[in-house]
This record gives structure tokens, C-alpha cells and sequence, in this order.
């Protein structure tokens, strides 16, 4: 089932970065598939991009609502809230463990052979402070004489919008290298310590500071696939803790936020077909039996 | 047979399909206010800004 994961996240990456002519356009795809989003982090800002960025969008589009309204344009950002909102209908944060670039990035650098860390748990309502603070408040209200806002999370933190589109641009487009400054500087440190985290640590930008993940986690309940626990199969023998890589205790709590369906624990852990994949409340798949519990006379 | 099918209408989860059902309502008033061709002007350029630079 992991090698399966590897490949579809492969494809999505793909299918997200298709534009393979920047090196010669030395510039962004600017074409009509920027209509579509891409289901993950994914800054459409990348020479290679072929998809919007669900989180730079909504940015954009509170950012310059009052503008919009003056102008008599009603746009409230609900074609994108509506595309972000089937997505997590039907997935939930199964998409950052399948369908997420940036997501992908950071399972590859984490497979360096380094000490491992857990990432405190506290810190994984951070991401949601970063949903409601950088995403939405400050593009609605940090406005300028004009009434315009800002894209605050693209611009003060995004790693991935740093390592996807600006570090390239700039190599494209050395005249931009004229352009750079503290602004630029902060993203950097911002990318290299999340980068340098999740060597050590496995996926921190998705648990800690993701506003897309944190989005996507509200849908934990109501999502339409969703991993599920037969306790009567269950023995809370915690094998499925050591293989999440994000720190799920799904025996303890099989709706967390953080769950992003990888189907390791169902898959690799679970010998007791206690975790199973279900669609819409229909089971479809549990993990492979190894060992069956023997009932003890 | 009759029995098979009243215990999968029991479990079929209705939350999912209302969640869903909702957001396309919402997807669809944002396509009748033409929010797809703002998104896209705003997607084919690049935000400097937004990258960090500038």
C-alpha cells in the first residue's frame, strides 16, 4: 500500500507541476488549467505550476474584496471555499498524505538518516492559529490606504511557495536577484527550518503550521473516506503509534485531526484487522491478516 | 435480499453527502459570480510579493 501512496503522490506532483517548458519560457504556465485547483500545497507561483493554489487564492480574493465591491464584483472567494469544501467532503487531510507535493517533499527528507524527534503535540493547533490569523483576518483587515490587503501567509511564511516559486524565479529571472531583501531573507530561514525539521522530524510543517491541513481537518468527522476502528478487534496493543507518521494514536482517537489516511497502521501495524478504510460508512478495505487472535480457553 | 439492503441504507453515512452537497452549492454560486476567470487572471501572473521578493 506504501509503494501504491508513493506513486499516486509521484503523479500528483505531476499533474499539479506540469508545465515542464519554464526553462525556456523562463516564466509561469499562463495558460486556462489555472482554473483548476491543485488539491495540495502547491504555490501557483511555480514556473511549473499548471494549478491554483487553494491557499493563495483565498488570499487573494479577501485581500481585495473591498476593492471588488466598490468595483461591483461580488467576489468572496466561494468558488474556491466550495472547491477546498468538496475536497475536504470527500477526503479530509487523506489528500495531504496522498495528493500533496510539499507533503511529499518533506516524507522524502525525513527519510535522511538522522535522530528522530517527536513534534510536541501543543504545537499542532498552531496550524489552525496560522487558518484564522495569515490566511483570513489579516487579508481582510491588514489593509492599506486603498483598502486593499495582503496575501499574509504566502508572503511572511509559506515554505513552499519559497522552495516551489521564489528560489526558482529567481534563478529564471536573474533580475529579480536586484529585488531581494529582508522579506526574502525571512522566508528562507522560514523554508530552511522547516526543510531542516522534517529531516528530524516527520512531516512538521503539515502538523504544526499547514493552514490547508488544518482546513482539511475540520472535515475529520463528516469526510467521506475515512479510516475506521472495530474495537471489538482492537487489543490497544499500540502498534499503530509507532507507525504514523503523524503521531495519531488511532487506537485512542480514530477521528484526530491529524490523520492524514496513509493507511500504514491498517496496512503495516494493525494484526488484528482492527482498522479498516471505509466510503460513506461502507467498509472497503482492511489490512492484511497476519496473526488472528486465538480465543484462550 | 430485502434484509442486505436495509442494513447498508443503515450504514451509509448521510454527513459526508450533505457536507458535500453544500460546498457545491457554494462552488456553483462562485461560478455564477464569475469567480473561476478572477482566479485565473490572478493565477497566470506571478505575485512577486507573495514569493517573498519585491
Amino acid at each position: 500500500m506504501e509503494f501504491v501512496r508513493k506513486w499516486v503522490q509521484v503523479v500528483f506532483g505531476f499533474l499539479t507541476n506540469g508545465y515542464w517548458a519554464f526553462p525556456f519560457t523562463r516564466n509561469i504556465y499562463p495558460g486556462p488549467l489555472k482554473v483548476i485547483c491543485a488539491p495540495g500545497l502547491n504555490c501557483y507561483s511555480c514556473p511549473a505550476a499548471t494549478t491554483y493554489c487553494l491557499i493563495g487564492s483565498i488570499q487573494q480574493l479577501l485581500a481585495n474584496v473591498r476593492l471588488s465591491l466598490e468595483g461591483g464584483q461580488y467576489f468572496f472567494g466561494l468558488y474556491v471555499i466550495g472547491s477546498a469544501g468538496i475536497l475536504g467532503g470527500l477526503f479530509g487531510r487523506m489528500i495531504c498524505g496522498w495528493a500533496c507535493p510539499f507533503g511529499f517533499i518533506q516524507e522524502l527528507l525525513n527519510k535522511i538518516p538522522s535522530p528522530k524527534f517527536a513534534v510536541p503535540r501543543p504545537l499542532r493547533y498552531g496550524k489552525f492559529v496560522f487558518l484564522a490569523v495569515f490566511v483570513i483576518l489579516l487579508p481582510l483587515f491588514w489593509v492599506d490606504e486603498f483598502g486593499a490587503g495582503g496575501t499574509t501567509f504566502c508572503k511572511y511564511i509559506c515554505p513552499a511557495g519559497t522552495l516551489e516559486a521564489g528560489l526558482p524565479m529567481i534563478f529564471l529571472q536573474p533580475d529579480l536577484r536586484d529585488n531581494l531583501g529582508y522579506l526574502f531573507l525571512n522566508k528562507i530561514v522560514i523554508m530552511m527550518l522547516f526543510l531542516g525539521w522534517s529531516v528530524v522530524a516527520s512531516r512538521p510543517f503539515c502538523r504544526t503550521a499547514c493552514p490547508l491541513g488544518a482546513f482539511y481537518a475540520l472535515f475529520k468527522r463528516h469526510k467521506l473516506v475515512k479510516l475506521r476502528l472495530n474495537r471489538d478487534n482492537c487489543t490497544s496493543c499500540g502498534a499503530c503509534h509507532s507507525v504514523c507518521p503523524m503521531g495519531v494514536k488511532f487506537d485512542e482517537s480514530p477521528e484526530d485531526q491529524d490523520c492524514i489516511t496513509c493507511l500504514k497502521c491498517m496496512s503495516k501495524a494493525c494484526r488484528f484487522d482492527a482498522i479498516y478504510l471505509e466510503v460513506g460508512g461502507m467498509p472497503v478495505a482492511t489490512g492484511e491478516t497476519r496473526i488472528r487472535p486465538v480465543a484462550v480457553e | 435480499m430485502v434484509l442486505k439492503k436495509r442494513k447498508n441504507r443503515h450504514l451509509l453515512r448521510k454527513g459526508p453527502f450533505v457536507v458535500i452537497a453544500f460546498f457545491l452549492l457554494i462552488w456553483f454560486a462562485g461560478i455564477s459570480l464569475d469567480e473561476p476567470g478572477r482566479v485565473l487572471e490572478q493565477a497566470v501572473r506571478i505575485c512577486l510579493s507573495c514569493v517573498g521578493i519585491g
